[in-house]
């Protein structure tokens, strides 16, 4: 009896050390480049997560359409392994615990937002496995050191400065007045932090500092000291509740401000929720479709964004843009590397200097994109209350005129 | 600290004004939790779940082109039966049992809507546009959503009618002679079982209603029950059971208390001075409780 349970639990190890060992070599399978991804698809972050997921697998049929990835004189596909991290932390750092001691993954890519793409972070650099991420731009993220972390994105803190950089040069060069409500979570004081450089660097003032809370949907009390100050400038960053709420509620309260910027505005649907009460709104972004950076693979924004439409019936976001473009950044680096030694793969990641449709695409020490600005649209409706996002800024890319002042709602 | 709303007349108006009309709708999600609490004794953790719940009926109907005020009657007939269906599904199976045990299946309900509501509706924060304007008082230093005075309007009517409803219709008296006493009730030939399955169904239905109104006002999203929860909690501790003029005073004080929080220490501290409240009053109400203890001994 006993015997039997210590050859059966013998055995049962040794059917576990096998399987895992089997496993463990499989980041190339045959002609298959294996990457790993925790995605949020449910939970609060699974629209976002969805857009990324849409992006990915865009970019994967698309490289693997048009000949994979050549190395060693071999051609090699990619394929994804996917697991649904719940929007969670913890859950995130114990998958990619798992993709790579499990599944032997050895190259990854990014999950939904910075907390956590910060919870995944570690793991990766504790396994030396390179990842490119794209979703995950709080600055905090750049600054540890890491050395198989790459961000196709611009870093949280350069979000809005544009902004403020705009609102100066319109002002004559001279400081302007800026008030700020932010969340308070990693992304957003980032941005905060990036507004407190402008603001010292152009010579303007802060006189309103709000905190926002997570659960927020009523910023009536900022507003009516904004209504109060009279600022040149108001800033809000609260992911798209905060977009959303502040829309709504300076529309309703009739709050006259010259310049109005936000963040997560097309993560928002902005123009569809609110129509013409979000018009002269101004938003960071990534990526917008009209910018003309191209690549072989999509072309250019145009036509990624018709292609994008065409398979998943929506506009597709800058979420799903800069996906995209992280399969393009390992695809190169692999080509460059001529390996899958991971050491390899990752110094020729860090050496990475290209043009993607999304933009160009170089990583600082520190591993966020140098090469990319943000851009600003603004929100522009025409006179049947259709709205649209069209650039303004920087001036390189702007397809419209920038509105300023914005129009006080009396006159409306 | 920031004493703006002190120094300026003005705001400090339209801080007292912004809390009240809140307060007032914080005040109907507080009644449901009163009547099912006295009736049932059940805590309902799932409360902020069903106002959003009611919150999506109200949005989708927005989205079919239909004006979202008319949630405010539609919500609250679904949720009516929704709650129906909760109580015979699972509440039935705790009413009697002690106070943790319906504690912790309404922390379940609450957690499976919040992933059944994310599942189907999705994460996206939503709103649905009323369209209503903006009232100006004070040589319009005071603005007024009509939205949030919309909302507080149909809260009254609500309460109102409940109270009517209470007080001279045949389930009001069953659900009242149920909550003084359920087993004199049972003995007297009320059908308890019933009048529970109506009480839980009467509290969704008010859930449904502020959800709607919350819709119009504010935004919604699946995970943004809790805060709801918090404050009817809040609301009920401070004026008991079965006080329905205390629940309104309370929930009115609540919301100018939120406002001026927010006023004075900030936006992000809004929602954590109520939690700091409800410690200290559950702490001061121990505390009395004990020196009415020592007096008996």
């Amino acid at each position: 009896m006993k015997i039997n349970k210590i050859i059966l639990s013998f055995i049962s190890a040794v059917a576990i050390l096998l399987s895992t060992s089997v496993v463990s070599f499989a980041k190339v399978v045959g002609d298959k480049i294996v990457l790993g991804a925790a995605i949020s698809l449910t939970g609060k972050y699974s629209s976002n997560g969805v857009h990324t997921q849409n992006g990915y697998n865009m970019a994967v049929d698309r490289i693997n359409s048009m000949g994979g990835v050549k190395v060693g004189g071999k051609t090699y596909k990619f394929e994804i392994i996917y697991y649904d991290d719940e929007s969670n932390p913890k859950r995130a750092a114990q998958l990619a615990e798992r993709l790579i001691s499990q599944d032997g993954v050895e190259f990854m890519l990014g999950p939904y937002s910075s907390g956590l793409t910060k919870a995944i972070a570690p793991v990766t650099e504790k396994y030396g496995v390179p990842m490119v991420e794209a979703n995950g731009a709080s600055r905090s993220l750049f600054t540890k050191g890491y050395k198989y972390l790459f961000a196709v994105l611009a870093p949280a803190n350069l979000y809005l400065d544009v902004a403020i950089e705009t609102a100066v040069e319109l002002n004559g060069g001279k400081g302007v007045r800026i008030a700020q409500a932010f969340e308070q979570d990693a992304f957003s004081q980032d941005v905060r932090l990036g507004i407190l450089d402008a603001a010292e660097r152009t010579g303007s003032e802060i006189i309103i500092d709000d905190k926002l809370p997570k659960e927020l949907n009523d910023m009536a009390a900022t507003l009516v000291k904004v209504k109060q100050m009279k600022p040149d400038v108001l800033v809000v960053s609260g992911h798209t509740k905060g977009a959303l709420t502040a829309i709504r509620q300076i529309a309703e309260m009739k709050v006259d401000v010259p310049m109005l910027a936000m963040t997560h505005c097309d993560a928002a649907k902005l123009s569809k929720q609110h129509g013409k009460n979000s018009q002269y709104a101004l938003c960071a972004s990534q990526w917008h479709k009209s910018l003309t950076y191209k690549d072989n693979f999509f072309k250019d924004g145009m036509t990624y964004a018709a292609d994008f439409e065409k398979e998943f019936g929506y506009d597709p976001p800058y979420q799903s843009a800069e996906s995209s473009a992280a399969l393009l950044v390992f695809k190169d680096a692999f080509e460059r590397a001529n390996s899958f030694d991971k050491k390899k793969v990752r110094d020729a990641l860090a050496k990475t200097n290209m043009q993607t449709f999304y933009g160009n695409i170089k990583f600082a020490p520190g591993g966020q994109n140098v090469d990319k600005p943000m851009v600003l649209f603004q929100v522009m409706c025409d006179g049947s209350g259709k709205c649209e996002n069209k650039v303004v800024a920087p001036l390189k890319w702007a397809s419209a005129k920038l509105i300023h002042p914005i129009p006080k709602w009396s006159e409306r | 600290m920031d004493f703006m709303v002190f120094q300026y007349p003005m705001i400090t108006i339209q801080a007292c004004l912004d809390g009240i009309l809140l307060g007032v709708l914080f005040a109907l999600i507080a009644y449901g939790m009163a009547l099912q609490w006295g009736v049932m004794n059940i805590i309902n953790i799932a409360q902020g779940d069903l106002v959003i719940l009611g919150g999506y009926i109200a949005y989708f109907m927005y989205l079919y082109g239909i004006h979202p005020a008319w949630g405010v009657i539609v919500s609250p007939i679904i949720m009516y039966f929704v709650g129906v269906g909760i109580y015979k599904l699972v509440i039935n199976k705790v009413v009697d049992r002690d106070l943790f045990i319906s504690i912790l299946a309404t922390f379940g309900i609450s957690i499976l809507f919040m992933q059944l509501m994310n599942f189907a509706f999705g994460a996206d924060v939503v709103l649905a546009n009323s369209g209503y304007g903006t009232t100006f008082l004070f040589d319009s230093n005071v603005v007024l959503p009509n939205s949030k005075i919309f909302s507080a309007f149909i809260s009254i009517v609500f309460a109102i009618c409940l109270v009517v409803y209470m007080k001279k219709s045949k389930l009001g008296r069953a659900i009242r002679a149920t909550a003084q006493n359920a087993r004199a009730a049972k003995i007297l030939g009320v059908d308890t079982e019933k009048v529970y399955a109506a009480t839980f169904g009467i509290n969704a239905a008010l859930c449904g209603v502020a959800g709607a109104l919350i819709s119009i006002t504010f935004t919604i999203h699946p995970y943004m029950g809790l805060p709801y929860t918090i404050r009817s909690f809040m609301i009920v501790i401070v004026a008991g059971l079965g006080n329905l003029p205390g629940v309104a005073m309370s929930g009115m004080g609540l919301g100018v208390f939120e406002e001026f929080a927010d006023y004075l220490l900030g936006t992000e501290f809004r929602i954590g001075s109520v939690f700091l409240l409800l410690v200290l009053i559950l702490v001061y109400r121990r505390f009395k409780l004990s020196r009415k203890r020592e007096y008996l001994k």
